[in-house]
Parts: structure tokens; sequence; C-alpha cells
């Protein structure tokens, strides 16, 4: 709690010296602001005077409503908390109702940002450029991992190659002891136990990435599954949510399922290392998961792949999720909000995003983002 | 002092009103469900009619590639409800006959009031009884055992799994029992103590008396109570959601993962767009005309039932 606090202060702090140093700022808009609040308390006063970073606005406030995503939710909500702290007068409403439903809302117009998992496809862009008027921007935030997670007690780590992996989930590999998983896992005694597969059984992001890199390593899967939000499994039983899979895992020795990086490690379930596309052996980290985004080259719209980077270190099921935002906004105040709140989060807020087991996106990664974030305005 | 006229003067005119109301209750209730099932129908009608027959015979359900095909769900809808009714009819009447019959006096009501409770507690919270307390300790070691001794039959072929079509229809049987006891209960309190009386009087014993008296003339009424309980069986969503391991699959064996036309709808439409979406909506006409059809059949045996 003390270090939360100290936290926030410490934000505070930089943010505050920060601004100081843009004191030649034009203060026509701001010498108003200072008189329409000097019959407030003086913290507040103080507030409003180092909010104002970028010249147009002097005082942020207002309210924001976004939707989408639940992988990155739990971040959100701390980032929205911290920047609403900092801004008394501003709101920002974020519902996890899912990257379709995000991508559907922002489209629609009935929010001000969207945020999905995956990236959205040409014709759903086209649909909410031709409602909107404006560009539809992708803002990476953050990246996350897709961890194998197993129940298996007494057996220490489990090594899986592509093959191995795809051939579990096809429902072709049915016994631990299989001599495909046992040589790949030299000196490990498998016991002799049925896998029980476990995915999940709503529509998700988490599973559209992991079934991204299925199809991109098993030409059978490609086939015969293929990549979505929600697939047809060949095998296994569903678990509605991260913690529902995690906990048939838990529950069920021999089990093996699939969930975001953050649920695994707060789950303590053992998770599965798997073998890259540089041959190497990588267990699922934050460290890994920000090595997928060395050496990628990303396009013009942001709208990449991490999945089975090259990257030495990467560890190879990593996916990004994206902020939703229009490059014109009918309110020029919720674009300055908008902007004003992305720019902290990729900033500051990354050391909130790594004490949530959020990768933080690659330095390089970051000014691309930070350049989409900056095209925010209004019409 | 009023007179007679007078009295039936005032209050005819208020007859014509109430039963306005009344009727306009009635086809207030009408019209709903015809619109609902209209409304739902037109919007299901381009997934029905570019998937055909195939909607409700193929087991195939891949909302990417734009099939849907619904009997896995129909087929888990119908299994579970089965082993709910398997498990909960014998017991409810049980506790229905020992509840009217053979209970002290004290003990009755608080037992019976608590029958009614249960009967109240929301399915959510047996959903995540289930899942959390009667998984680990009851349903998955039950389906370990028999798998281990009866897995030569088909019906529990390994390898078994807690989540399974018998996990959900043990907890739906758990939902429903209170349901189809307080109804028994009910039905088996209105059987005359003359009668009771008379079969004692020729010597039966208080099972015999059972037998031949409070059951015979309780059965239209427990097939009613019956029917209410697979009402709710069937179209229990959340509980099912939770235990029935959500596998788009039929099996023969009922220790395997299967899925139900409420939980798919549950689990799905969150984030379902454009042809899905129709489709779940498709999954729930068609799990409207299943009620129906069960509905249906009830009347027809109640109707059977009361025939002497």
């Amino acid at each position: 709690m003390l270090a939360v606090v100290g936290l926030a202060a410490a934000v505070v702090a930089v943010w505050s010296a920060s601004c100081g140093g843009n004191s030649e700022l034009p203060s026509a808009g701001q010498a108003t602001t200072q008189t329409s609040t000097t019959s407030s308390t003086g913290p507040t006063a103080t507030q409003s005077n180092t909010s104002s970073t970028s010249g147009s606005a002097a005082k942020l406030e207002g309210t924001l409503n976004g939707a989408g995503a639940t992988f990155p939710q739990p971040l959100y909500v701390e980032w929205i908390g911290e920047f609403q702290a900092m801004h008394p007068g501003v709101t920002i409403n974020y519902q996890g109702i899912g990257s379709g439903g995000g991508i559907e809302q922002f489209t629609k117009m009935t929010v001000d940002f969207g945020a999905s998992d995956a990236p959205m496809k040409d014709e759903e862009i086209a649909r909410a450029e031709e409602a909107s008027g404006a560009k539809v921007m992708h803002i990476p935030t953050v990246m996350g991992a897709v961890a194998v997670i197993y129940n298996l007690p007494g057996v220490q780590e489990v090594k899986l190659d592509p093959a191995a992996l795809a051939g579990i989930f096809m429902g072709e590999i049915t016994s631990w002891n299989d001599p495909i998983l046992a040589s790949l896992n030299p000196g490990v005694s498998l016991p002799d136990r049925a896998i029980q597969v476990v995915h999940r059984s709503d529509s998700s992001g988490t599973t559209n990435i992991f079934t991204g890199y299925l199809t991109q390593v098993s030409p059978e899967w490609a086939e015969k599954v293929g990549k979505g939000k929600e697939v047809q499994w060949p095998a296994g039983i569903g678990g509605k949510g991260n913690d529902g899979v995690a906990a048939i895992v838990q529950q069920q020795v021999g089990a093996i399922g699939y969930v975001e990086l953050s649920y695994a490690l707060e789950s303590g379930l053992s998770a599965a290392v798997l073998k890259n596309k540089a041959g190497k052996f990588v267990a699922p980290s934050l460290e890994s998961t920000s090595a997928a985004a060395v050496g990628v080259t990303f396009p013009e719209d942001l709208r990449f792949s991490l999945s089975n980077s090259e990257g030495p270190d990467a560890y190879p099921i990593v996916g990004a999720t994206w902020i939703l935002a229009y490059d014109k906004m009918n309110d020029a105040n919720k674009a300055e909000l908008l902007k004003a709140w992305l720019t902290w989060c990729l900033t500051e807020g990354t050391s909130l995003a790594k004490e949530l087991h959020y990768a933080p996106l690659s330095d390089e990664l970051r000014e691309l983002a930070l350049n989409k974030v900056a095209l925010i305005g209004s019409f | 002092m009023h007179d007679r006229s007078s009295l039936t003067e005032e209050s005819s005119p208020s007859l014509p009103l109430s039963a306005a109301l009344a009727a306009l209750s009635g086809v207030v209730v009408l019209l709903v469900l015809a619109y609902m099932l209209i409304s739902t129908t037109s919007t299901a009608l381009p997934v029905f009619s570019s998937q055909g027959i195939s909607f409700i015979t193929s087991s195939e359900w891949n909302p990417r590639q734009g099939r849907f095909g619904t009997l896995a769900f129909i087929y888990g809808t119908a299994v579970t409800s089965a082993i709910a009714l398997l498990i909960a009819v014998p017991l409810s009447l049980g506790v229905a006959i020992f509840l009217s019959e053979y209970a002290p006096r004290w003990l009755r009501g608080p037992v019976g009031y608590a029958v009614d409770l249960l009967a109240a507690v929301p399915s959510v919270i047996y959903g995540l009884w289930g899942v959390t307390v009667l998984l680990p300790l009851f349903l998955q070691p039950a389906a370990d055992f028999l798998a281990r001794y009866l897995g030569f039959l088909p019906i529990f072929a390994g390898p078994p799994s807690g989540l399974s079509y018998f996990g959900a229809g043990v907890v739906l049987a758990i939902m429903v029992i209170p349901i189809i006891t307080s109804l028994c209960r009910e039905i088996f309190a209105t059987v005359p103590d003359d009668e009771r009386q008379a079969a004692y009087a020729l010597g039966a014993t208080r099972w015999e008396m059972i037998r031949a008296v409070v059951l015979p003339r309780g059965r239209a009424g427990v097939v009613g109570a019956v029917m209410l309980g697979l009402g709710r069986a069937l179209g229990e969503t959340i509980a099912v959601a939770l235990l029935i391991g959500s596998a788009v699959s039929i099996d023969a064996s009922i220790l395997r993962p299967g899925y139900s036309m409420a939980a798919l709808i549950a689990n799905q439409f969150q984030e379902a767009t454009g042809d899905h979406i129709r489709a779940l909506v498709g999954v729930g006409v068609v799990l409207f005309g299943f009620t129906i059809a069960v509905n249906m059949v009830a009347r027809l045996l109640v109707w059977r039932f009361n025939r002497p």
C-alpha cells in the first residue's frame, strides 16, 4: 500500500518537474483557468497548473469512455486510476466487454476509444472509417504472452516444440508418456497419464493469439482448425475466462491449458518451456515476451504480429494489445484528453505495467506508438 | 340500509372492467410470446436458410467458417436433463413421501421450509459451488470410480472428466430436487385423510397405503411436478456452462465433456457478431421449440394419467 502511494507521489513529482520546463507556454488560457479556480483550495489550483503540458488545453477535464479487450483491463483500470488522481477533473471509463465488442462499439462511435487484442480487419476498418469520416489508428500499449500451463505433480519442467504442442491440442498426443514428449524431455520421468486439454469456452483474444501461433507453426492445424477468437476445438474441455481455464488445470492432474502470462504467474502453475523459431527453449516471462519485439519490422499502420518471432531469446506465443482511436474526433476536448492520457500511459505508465505482469513495448515500438498518439486531433 | 338489488347494481358495472383487465393480461402474455417467437425466428432466418436442415442435424459448430450445426448442443441438453431427472425423481419422491407420511409433525415444517429455500437459491451459486466444492470432492472421484469399475459400458467409458454430462447432470439434479419435492409434498397433502384411514381399516401397512392411495391419487400432479423440474433443467444456463466442460462433441459416455444449448448462448453471445449472433439466436429458437415439445408431451402424459 505504502509502495503504491509512494509511486503515485513519485509519478506526480516527475510530472510536475517535466512541466516546470514548459514555463514559457502561452498563458492566456492558463490565466483564465487560474482565475476561475482561485475560489477552490490551494492544491487544486497547483494541480491545474502542473497539468498543462501541451499548449492548447490549460487544464485537463472531461470524460472519456472506452470499451474492449479484457486482457489489458486490469492495467487500463490502474492507468486510469493514477491519471485521474493526477487530474481531478478527468473521468475515464473503461468497460472490459471483449475485443469483438470493443471493435463494434468503436465502429458505432458509442465509445471514444476501443481496445482489442487483435488488430481490426480491413473490412472492419473500412466500415469504421465510413461511419466516422476519420482514420482508424492502432496504438499498441503493452505486449502479452500466452503461457501453456500444466498440472503434473513432481515434474519440474516440460519442454515442448511446435509439433508436440499442436499434436497435444489436436488430440493426437493423448498421454504424457508419449514417445514424442519423452524424446523432447530426456531425463524427465513423464507419467502414464491421459492428457486433458483445456481451452477457452468463450470468445477470446487469448485464443486468437494461441491459435494464431499454432496456425503459423503447424500446417495440419492451419488446415483443420485455423485461427480465431473461437475455433472448433478438435479435443479438450472448455473453461470460461483465463481464470476458468486456470481453475480446471489446477484441479485436474494431467491437464494442460493456455492462459495469459499474468494468470500463469499468479496461479503458481508450471508453464511449459517452448522451442522458439531460433531453436532455443524459452520459458514465458516478461523479458522473453519483450524480446519478441526485437528485430521485427513494423508496418506503418502498426497492425503487426509478434507471433513466432525471430528474436533469439523470444518466447514464441506473444501478442500485443491495441487501443483503437480515430485521428479526428468530434470533440476537441476529448481528443486532447485521450492524447494526454495515452502519452502518459506509454511513458510514465510503463513501470505500472511491469508491476502488473504486462510486458512494456520495446523502445522502437513505443516511439512508433507515440507518433500515432500525436496524430489524434479533432475535425 | 341497502337492499339486495342496489348492491348488485353497484358491483355489476365493475365486473366488465375487471374482466377486461384480466383478458388484457392474458392477451399481453400471448402477444409477448408471439412477438418473441416471431422476432427471434426472423433474426435467425438468414442462418436457418443458409444452413438448412443441417442446423439441427450437424454437430459442426464453426462460426469462423460460417458453419452452424447444433446437434451436439441438443444432445447435451437432452442428456444432462435426463441424468438430472433420473437422479432427482426418485430422491424427490422419497423426500416428499417422507415429509407427508413418515416425518414427525415437528420436523415437517422446518424440513419443508428448507426444501423451499433450496429452490430459491440462484443457479449461479449452484454452479460456483459445483465447480469449487463438488467437483474436486465428489464429481471427479465419482467419475474416476465409474470409469474404473464400469468403464466397459460405453456410457461410462473413460478417460473420465469431472466436467461432463454427468457433472452437469448431478448439479442439475440438486437444483431440480427442491422443485419436484416441494410440489409433490403439496400434492400428497391433498390426499383425503378418509382414504388413508380406509386403507388402514382394510389392514394395509403404511407402505401399502402409500402405494395404494397416496401415489395413485397424486400421479397426475407428480407428472406435472416432474415436468416443471425438467423445464428448469432444460433451460438452466450458467450452472451447466460451468460444469459441462464446453466441448462441441457428441459422446456416448456421460463421463466425457459436452455442451448444451443454453450454455453455448451464454458463452458465446458476448463477442459474437453477424451470422454468429444470428446462429445463437437460432439456437434459442431451437431450445424454445424443444421446451414446447417437452411441455406438450407432459400435457399428453397428464391427460392420459387423468383418464380413469
